[in-house]
């Protein structure tokens, strides 16, 4: 088979449908990139206008241009759009498009899942860019404090667009994360060990792994002030036992995170084009990932150096000032790693290396100014001014928008297959850089004279009038910036020549394809042993498309690529990946027909909703495809590995324990809010108000052993093969109904939930566990279907294994849960 | 803070032009460009500024602490939509509304809390922020040398009344603060 014959079978095989009927159904992570970039870009857009309607606003002194119901609207939708629609999908969409392709593979883990996400993400955005046109948008700030955003002072049906709108959206950001976790741990080329990834890749990891960490506290936030408003439980209401700073914590647990999450792909970024435009490779990789990873952990230590104002001990404030500070040394180390870069090698001054040096000056400034704030009595007087705004823009746009841009120019040839012929980008960058440190650095100035952030109007004598209109203008001059990036991006993709195939001389695989790239991006999944294979060996990308690597011969229609162990690189399987398929959009319309459910306040849609999803996603499980082979399978160079469903752990294995990782940080919030709760509320938990049950505790606690135990004789008699494990999944079963039992008959007896927060707390703790029991079920249900139907659809070992991840979770959650909530009497 | 902070910014800048303006020198040894780069500019250089930032900051930050103290008077700030209400420790059933009476020369505690949502008590020229929280009282230590009036406003985003959510405090001698809580007494 000869190159031009081998790319006719594999797009054959990869590709997506034509037309609008390859949008909705299409699995393949290179369209759905694109999509998302596409997307988020369009939401960066109309925060951007809303940003334009802010600074028209203050333009002037007393300004009449909307009022300020209006406008409260607008600079809450400003904040939600940029950093839950356009910020973290832009990094979604930039990592769906690169990883496989920096990694060496054909596609990410879960084909399907990446489609459910994007459409989640678009589903939720459409609400809440309705609830803007309609004038029902949020208005109480991006950070929705309640008591200002319970329904007491905000009855209307904004906070819920927020709550609802937004959760939906982090569900898509939680598939992402679980897809790129899996994808990079284990979907890698041959002989790529750890070590060996592209930094990209490090960053992308690292980023995965906080958004699973961090978004499950504001899921649980925005979960318990939606049942605060919808149904009164008083979990942040003072008078009721509750505590508004609840909120402040969970929301500042992800908040703070979030930064860090937003601008760690941007340092990927810089990490991976700075060393190309320096003809050089980085220095320092191995600190510069432990500088990634330390920034990681120490961003979960610093949410409160948002709350110094709110009354925190005074222990607390120099513990977390000392905290913030500290995250100036791991960033430091990636600054100084990348200068350290640039005098090793020879910089040339590019496109991308330009918006790199608007990052240097615009980002060392917010850093600086971010130290500042740390210190606690600075931040005493600059907390909610114009000069927070300035710090946190010159962090966010200095630290992601320009290092965003650089990537764009990096990748365009890559992504379009062309030259750039208009000269446009330099005229837009200089435009923005100009417009957008005149806007900000003014903004400083006006905040340390005392102008306030989110004032609708200030009064002509205070003298901020000149400084408001020249930030107000540079503003505009840096809009005018961003349009002509957005009509040079158009003109290339529509007009540009042919360009050559890696034209900025990298050493990466994304630039060992043909560009615009194929849908299979490799024609044989190559063997790396460098950090940047393609400088090593320029002949690299014609040897792959000769098919001289694995999977060179496509066999029949199937899809498929390769796992590696995690660390090493080897490897391990054979994964054949599902097809095009309608089945993520019609699972994402049920779910927002659920989350919609929610909003408009009609609850018996969200039960029907939720009957489709657990049929639908049964049926996703179910349509798994299936070699008609068994057994070891030729990979190509006279390798022949296992099939991976038909490994111990599966890439869904892998993929559930992520997501079970996630959950159980939203599990954790939980318990923080409960424990945070008593030690604040007088009289916590009040006496009797849930007396031991020693029948439900022992019913809950035995059912909970035996739901463990039958699982592991399920899965002994699996790996035997015979005789079927009926046994095993009967006593799960009967077990998990045990649970269910117990946790149902402590539900009962939670009492009035409306009358104090401790009622509602302990309500959702065993709700939650109950909701967890019946996901069990499911599973093991699906597990016997299996065993009957036998033969093709016989449980294998990573069948069992990934229903034991869901049935131990389970049987822990309801014994602890259980344990909490029966013995808090005892606490007092 | 601000001299630093310019001095770290240029010294960044440098090192960026630097770097486009000289010749590389062609023997360096990566392992000597790390230690210099790294060791030294990342992480010995951040470390040693902040340990001074930080204790500077914890010191002032010290000072600004309420202590104890025989002529402390006590205020107390209660925030609602957008109004701020004021009482007085020295006096029982005096409330103003909207302008915040102190003595000048004493240490004054003023105990803030919000009957509604959260809002944030500021006088720029007296002391830092402190939030008005619902069901939770706040303490902030202000003293004033000279008498006089300085303005305040709410400084956590609290609905659409926030931007006009403004107090005054006026700073009395002591004859002006006896009279002030005699007026009271009357």
């Amino acid at each position: 088979m000869n190159a031009l014959a081998r790319h006719r079978a594999l797009s054959r095989i990869w590709s997506s449908q034509p037309g609008w009927r390859g949008v909705i159904s299409t699995v393949n992570h290179s369209d759905i990139g694109r999509m998302f970039l596409l997307v988020a870009t369009l939401f960066f857009l109309i925060g951007g206008v809303l940003a334009m309607l802010i600074r028209t606003q203050l333009a002037t002194a007393r300004s009449a241009f909307v009022a300020p119901a209006i406008y409260d609207q607008i600079f809450t939708m400003h904040g939600t759009v940029m950093m839950f629609l356009f910020a973290i999908p832009l990094f979604e969409g930039a990592a769906v498009y690169l990883l496989p392709k920096l990694l060496g593979t054909r596609d990410l883990a879960f084909p399907r899942l990446t489609a459910y996400g994007f459409w989640c993400y678009v589903f939720g955005g459409l609400m809440l860019v309705f609830a803007l046109l309609a004038g029902l948008a949020p208005d109480s700030g991006w950070f929705m404090y309640p008591p200002l955003s319970s329904s007491a002072h905000s009855p209307g049906v904004n906070a819920d667009f927020w709550l609802i709108g937004v959760t939906f959206v982090e569900v898509s950001a939680i598939a992402a994360a679980v897809e790129i976790c899996v994808s990079i741990l284990k979907f890698r080329a041959p002989g790529m060990s750890l070590d060996l990834m592209p930094i990209f890749a490090w960053y992308a990891l690292v980023t995965a792994l906080m958004i699973l960490m961090g978004f499950p506290p504001l899921i649980l936030g925005s979960i318990l002030l939606e049942l605060e408003r919808a149904f009164g439980f008083p979990f942040f209401e003072s008078a009721l036992g509750g505590s508004p700073l609840l909120w402040q914590h969970l929301f500042w647990l992800f908040g703070h995170p979030e930064v860090y999450i937003i601008f760690l792909p941007a340092a990927g970024v810089i990490s991976t084009v700075l060393p190309v435009m320096a003809r050089t490779t980085l220095l320092g990789y191995r600190w510069v990932v432990a500088a990634a990873v330390a920034l990681a952990f120490l961003s979960f230590g610093l949410w409160v150096h948002h709350m110094f104002a709110t009354g925190i001990p005074h222990m607390g404030l120099a513990f977390f000032s000392a905290a913030s500070t500290l995250v100036a040394v791991p960033t430091g180390i990636q600054i100084f790693a990348w200068l350290g870069t640039l005098w090793k090698g020879q910089p040339r001054l590019t496109l991308p290396m330009l918006y790199i040096i608007g990052f240097f000056f615009t980002f060392v400034i917010g850093g600086l100014t971010g130290v500042m704030v740390a210190i606690v009595p600075f931040d005493w007087q600059a907390h909610d001014t114009a000069f927070i705004t300035a710090h946190l823009h010159y962090v966010l746009f200095g630290g992601f928008v320009f290092p965003m841009l650089a990537g764009l120019y990096y990748w365009l040839p890559q992504l379009t297959g062309r030259k750039r012929f208009f000269r446009i980008g330099e005229m837009a960058f200089w435009l923005i850089f100009m417009g957008f440190n005149g806007a900000f650095l003014a903004m400083h100035w006006v905040g340390l004279l005392g102008q306030r952030r989110r004032i609708a109007w200030y009064p002509e004598n205070a003298g901020w009038t000149e400084i408001n209109l020249m930030s107000s203008i540079s503003a505009f001059v840096m809009a005018i910036g961003v349009a002509m990036v957005v009509f040079d991006i158009a003109l290339h993709a529509l007009l540009a020549i042919r360009g050559s195939r890696n034209p900025w001389g990298a050493g990466t695989l994304e630039w060992a394809m043909p560009t615009p790239p194929a849908a299979y991006n490799f024609a044989s999944i190559p063997i790396v042993g460098d950090r940047e294979p393609l400088a090593r060996d320029p002949e690299l990308a014609n040897k792959i498309a000769r098919g001289e690597y694995f999977l060179g011969a496509p066999r029949g229609e199937l899809r498929e690529t390769l796992t590696v162990d995690a660390a090493g690189g080897r490897p391990e399987a054979l994964v054949i990946f599902p097809g095009n398929s309608t089945l993520p959009i019609t699972l994402a319309a049920f779910t927002g027909a659920g989350f919609l459910g929610a909003l408009i306040r009609v609850y018996w849609v969200i039960p029907l909703a939720l009957l489709f999803v657990v049929g639908l996603s049964l049926r996703w499980g179910w349509s798994q495809r299936e070699a008609t082979h068994t057994g070891l399978q030729n990979v190509g160079r006279a390798t022949l590995l296992p099939q991976a469903i038909e490994t111990d752990r599966s890439p869904g294995w892998w993929g559930s324990a992520f997501l079970l990782g996630a959950d159980a940080v939203l599990y954790g919030s939980l318990f923080f809010g409960y424990a945070f709760l008593w030690t604040v509320g007088p009289n916590w938990p009040p006496p009797q108000w849930l007396s031991l049950s020693v029948l439900e505790l022992a019913l809950g606690l035995i059912g909970a052993a035996v739901e463990v135990i039958g699982i592991l004789l399920a899965g002994r008699a699996v790996s035997r093969s015979s005789p079927p494990p009926s046994l095993g999944i009967l006593l799960t079963l009967a077990g998990a109904a045990m649970t269910i039992a117990a946790l149902a008959m402590t539900l009962t007896r939670a009492g009035q939930l409306t009358d104090y927060a401790y009622g509602a707390t302990i309500f959702v703790m065993i709700a939650y566990a109950l909701i967890h029991a019946a996901i069990a079920a499911i599973t093991i249900c699906s597990l016997a279907y299996r065993t009957l139907r036998g033969g093709a659809a016989r449980p294998r070992t990573s069948n069992v294994n990934i229903v034991r991840l869901w049935t131990d979770y389970a049987a822990f959650v309801a014994a602890t849960s259980l344990i909490a909530t029966q013995f808090s009497s005892y606490l007092r | 803070m601000l001299a630093g902070s310019a001095a770290i910014f240029t010294l960044v800048m440098l090192l960026l032009l630097i770097a486009y303006r000289r010749t590389p020198a062609p023997h360096q040894s990566e392992h000597r460009q790390e230690r210099f780069w790294l060791y030294g500019l990342g992480l010995a250089f951040p470390l040693a500024t902040l340990a001074a930032l930080l204790i500077y900051g914890l010191v002032v930050g010290e000072t600004l602490l309420p202590k104890s103290g025989d002529d402390v008077v006590t205020v107390r700030a209660e925030a609602r939509q957008w109004s701020w209400s004021f009482g007085y420790a020295d006096a029982a059933g005096l409330r103003t509304q909207g302008v915040l009476h102190i003595p000048a020369g004493r240490p004054v505690d003023v105990e803030i809390t919000s009957l509604d949502v959260v809002h944030s008590f500021w006088a720029p020229r007296l002391a830092g922020k402190l939030d008005a929280i619902p069901g939770q009282v706040n303490v902030l230590r202000i003293e004033v040398a000279e008498p006089g009036e300085y303005q305040g406003v709410d400084a956590e985003f609290s609905g659409p009344g926030y931007s006009g959510d403004a107090f005054t405090v006026i700073a009395h001698d002591p004859a002006g603060w006896g009279a002030f809580l005699g007026r009271a007494k009357e």
